[in-house]
């Protein structure tokens, strides 16, 4: 979302000039892209036609209804109408329940792999290359079947034994995603063309690292979604709320910059932002834990063969009181104070939020300096690609599913009672002994 | 491997001077190329600057021995020594325990990252970009933290559970990992400099492509060797033995062209190497299956803090009667055959060496081209780098670990107790029921009034 901050500030003029920055600069180019040391980083790179990431892409009716004023404001005007359109879409959709959200979420990440391989098509030409669009939506589609099979496996445990294709398939799953996988890998070697042999390794890393980073934290998303909505909604929106509130700050109070790599990001607006996140996802934690529908995991139904959200709230979803330290006590008057420990847990996930979640955009302004372009596609008028609405996102994601990893949920007792069918029947016994004298020491065990 | 044949044909002094002419070629190119990779029709990839002629690299000794013979035998039996040489090493580690084995396989997989990289240094004269050696060095030593303590975890169970610090290492272990690569993430950020954006994205997509390569499947290769070193070294075995017979086989049979890629392979060689390496394994796994020392899992003994390999062999690994079809019956004259089940596996993964194992050299032998190297380094004389002899093996690698997961082990029981006594009260009172129903519906459970009392 830095492309937000920068075009808000100036946006026709940096268009000029990025136009400048590509008529080719013919005798400087001794040696191919690869030698940089010697000149400015414009010489090298082959053009990357602006014409898809700069036409403008504004619906009718939006143009209409803004003639009359300036281009400036009309900018501003643009995002701001799309970026209310974008939240109501947010609210929409969790509305609607789980099963819509993973299939926003895949839809997502699909546009976004898109959006990443166009520009790698573009930096390297390599639209005549034989056989490589195919295969990187082949790959996109093995390393999903991979991922979802394997969540399936774990949350639909009881829908997958009853049926016996699906047991089947889950049986032998990785062993059908490495196939898959093989036969990509194989057809690639296959496909190697004599000339343009750099060019194919260069997509076909490309292609890898875009699923490193997207499929897999998507997925990441996705789980998190499974162990309650508030794991979905919350990180989400603080990151949403840091890249506003940064903005706001630093157009009323900037005058520090932060990094070279952004120059319209100030030291006021970082510093604002933070406080600002952490104070709104104290409030967004307090007001979602109230309800079952966002507390709860996700959970399959075997019999209505949908999903329920119903659950008795785990222990940092129940109000609890705190004592203050005597500071506070001092300042506010109060002794105790009702928080739910989520609330302790969102303070966490906003610092993340405000003081790393950045640098995901730092990444992502830098790749696109580094090829040269200003968006990564033109999806969204006034904003650009889903990637850009993206990018601060994806740390997030996996920071969320490794803070729950570590300090919130165990392991997930249906894939244990799974792997516990699985083992040998000797184990199985040894297990059970084990767990019986645990139980019975704890009392668990109703006596015979 | 494909080196082996490409170069044992050709003249040493044919080959540096095939050197120097494409030395020549692409600097003409370079000059004429002017647009960077978008032209690719008229011209091969150029633009590669070019990685220096490795010296020869030939200990003195060996020289000195072989002064004598001209220089295409000289080449050949440098190159069999060595073979020999590799051969006795691999027996020799193996005879010293798996202790030394991971080691081994640690020290290699930091070659073959070191090597990698390096190639992309000489790729993109990254060396003096600011921090990225240390950057790629640092993300190698996460990743490897990450795996290593997973794997540790898994295998030394309850030596983490005893000592303090590692039980705590153990429990957070995710998070932290995650902290040391975001570390590196933001020093990565931070040290974006202005005119290198694409150099240094490129060099970090570099890092991370070789690190998933190189690194994820050094740790299959631990995972597999911890199911029994037979896992080990058959599968390593049988790649290394696809690449001599097939070299043979093409030698002397060799005669039509399978691949453009590789233009010294032939079917004739990949044949016969697909015959010759499934009745090896057959053969290997016979001899191997006998001795508790490769079948059995390697464990961690907590009293002598050692890793022991002795147990009961598992079904797998016992002589069994097979009948034979009766074509083969009326061929050989007996009626059933004593095998070891292993040596069907085997058969599978015999042909899995043969078949796809050599498209990894394909793979590789593709990559060299691309980036106008000729080997990857120059660690072995006569071999060329570890990757080079190592390019087959990765897929191989991962083939059994897969296999493995699907068709031989089921899960890890100390890993599942350990989840189950994570797992909250009623979540491990509903599992014991539901396991209840099922040992008592399987008969295992003899009579309940006995178990519960």
């Amino acid at each position: 979302m830095t492309e937000l901050r920068k075009r808000g500030g100036g946006g026709d003029d940096r268009g000029s000039e990025a136009d400048s920055d590509h008529r080719p600069q013919s005798d400087a180019e001794a040696d191919a892209d690869l030698d940089v040391d010697c000149k400015a980083e414009g010489a090298d790179v082959p053009d990357v036609p602006l014409s898809t990431a700069d036409t403008d892409n504004t619906p009718e009716c939006l143009n209409k209804a803004l003639e009359g004023l300036p281009p400036r404001w009309k900018n501003y005007w643009i995002r701001g109408v799309l970026s209310m359109a974008m939240i109501t879409f947010f609210f929409l959709i969790i509305y609607m329940g789980p099963i819509v959200l993973i299939l926003v979420v895949m839809t997502v990440q699909i546009k976004c792999f898109q959006e990443i391989i166009t520009i790698g098509y573009r930096v390297y030409r390599s639209y005549e290359l034989p056989w490589f669009r195919t295969l990187s939506w082949y790959f996109l589609v093995c390393v999903n079947y991979f991922f979802y099979g394997e969540t399936l496996a774990d949350y639909f445990g009881a829908l997958v034994q009853r049926e016996e294709p699906l047991q089947f398939l889950s049986r032998y799953h990785r062993f059908i995603s490495f196939a898959l996988y093989l036969a990509g890998f194989c057809m690639f070697v296959l496909s190697l063309v004599k000339k343009h042999y750099r060019l194919q390794f260069y997509m076909f890393a490309w292609t890898h690292v875009t699923l490193l980073i997207v499929v897999t934290q998507s997925h990441l998303v996705i789980q998190n979604l499974f162990e309650g909505m508030i794991w979905f909604i919350v990180p989400i929106s603080i990151v949403i709320c840091n890249d506003i509130m940064a903005y706001l700050f630093g157009f009323f109070f900037g005058r520090t910059p932060l990094i070279k790599l952004s120059p319209k990001k100030t030291w006021e607006g970082f510093i604002g932002g933070f406080f600002s996140t952490v104070l709104f996802s104290f409030m967004l934690a307090y007001l979602l834990s109230q309800f079952q529908y966002f507390v709860c995991p996700v959970g399959f139904n075997s019999e209505t063969n949908g999903f329920t959200i119903e659950c008795a709230p785990t222990e940092i979803f129940i109000l609890q009181t705190y004592t203050l330290p005597a500071v506070i006590q001092n300042t506010l008057g109060w002794e105790t104070v009702k928080l739910y420990p989520f609330q302790i847990h969102s303070i966490f996930l906003s610092t993340f939020a405000s003081l790393i979640g950045p640098f995901g955009g730092f990444f992502a302004s830098g790749f696109k300096r580094a090829f040269k372009i200003k968006d990564f596609a033109s999806t969204i008028p006034g904003h650009g690609g889903i990637m850009d609405r993206f990018d601060c996102q994806y740390l997030m994601a996996t920071f969320v599913h490794v803070y729950i990893a570590s300090f919130i949920r165990g392991p997930n007792p249906s894939k244990v009672l799974q792997q516990l069918l699985m083992l040998q029947p000797e184990q199985q016994l040894s297990i059970f002994f084990t767990l019986h004298s645990q139980l019975k020491e704890r009392g668990l065990l109703p006596p015979v | 491997m494909t080196e082996l044949r490409q170069r044992g044909a050709k003249e040493s002094d044919a080959s540096l001077q095939q050197q120097r002419s494409e030395d020549k070629g692409s600097d003409n190119e370079l000059k004429a190329d002017k647009d960077g990779v978008s032209d690719n029709e008229a011209k091969v990839d150029s633009g590669v600057p070019d990685v220096p002629v490795p010296p020869d690299d030939t200990p003195e000794v060996l020289n000195k021995a072989l002064s004598g013979l001209s220089s295409r035998w000289k080449n050949w039996w440098v190159r069999g020594i060595l073979t020999l040489a590799m051969i006795s090493f691999f027996f020799f580690i193996i005879y010293l325990g798996p202790m030394v084995l991971m080691m081994i396989v640690l020290c290699v997989q930091i070659k073959c990252f070191q090597e990698i990289i390096t190639i992309g240094y000489s790729v993109y004269h990254s060396y003096h970009l600011p921090w990225f050696r240390t950057l790629s060095w640092y993300f190698l030593l996460c990743v490897n933290y990450f795996f290593y303590g997973e794997t540790v975890t898994d295998y030394f169970f309850t030596l983490v559970q005893r000592e303090e610090p590692l039980r705590i290492l153990s429990k957070y272990h995710r998070f932290i990992s995650f902290a040391l690569y975001l570390t590196g993430f933001c020093m990565f950020v931070l040290s974006l400099v202005k005119k290198h954006y694409r150099l240094q994205f490129y060099m970090f997509g570099w890092t991370h492509v070789t690190l998933l390569i190189v690194v994820t499947q050094s740790h299959l290769i631990i995972h597999n060797l911890f199911e029994g070193m037979i896992w080990f070294i058959v599968p390593i075995s049988c790649v290394i033995c696809n690449d001599i017979m097939a070299y043979m086989f093409g030698f002397f049979f060799g005669r039509t062209p399978l691949i453009k890629l590789s233009p010294k392979k032939t079917w004739e060689g990949f044949i016969g190497g697909f015959f010759a390496t499934i009745v090896f394994g057959i053969l290997l796994s016979y001899f191997m299956a006998s001795y508790r020392y490769f079948v059995c899992p390697v464990e961690f003994n907590n009293d002598s803090n050692s890793f022991q390999v002795d147990c009961e062999p598992s079904e797998l690994f016992q002589l069994q009667e097979y009948a034979l079809p009766s074509i083969m019956e009326s061929v050989t004259g007996w009626t059933t055959v004593r095998l070891y089940p292993f040596q069907i596996h085997s058969i599978a993964l015999s042909s899995f060496a043969s078949i796809v194992g050599p498209f990894g050299g394909f793979f590789a032998s593709g990559f060299k081209r691309a980036f106008k190297i000729k080997d990857f380094a120059n660690t072995i004389p006569g071999h060329g780098g570890i990757m080079d002899r190592f390019d087959c093996q990765y897929l191989m690698a991962t083939f059994v670990n897969v296999y493995i997961a699907s068709f031989i082990r089921g899960p890890n029981p100390a890993k599942v107790i350990q989840q189950l006594l994570a797992l909250r009260p009623d979540q491990q009172l509903h599992i014991f029921n539901s396991l209840k129903a099922h040992l008592m519906e399987k008969g295992l459970l003899p009579a309940l009034d006995d178990v519960v009392a």
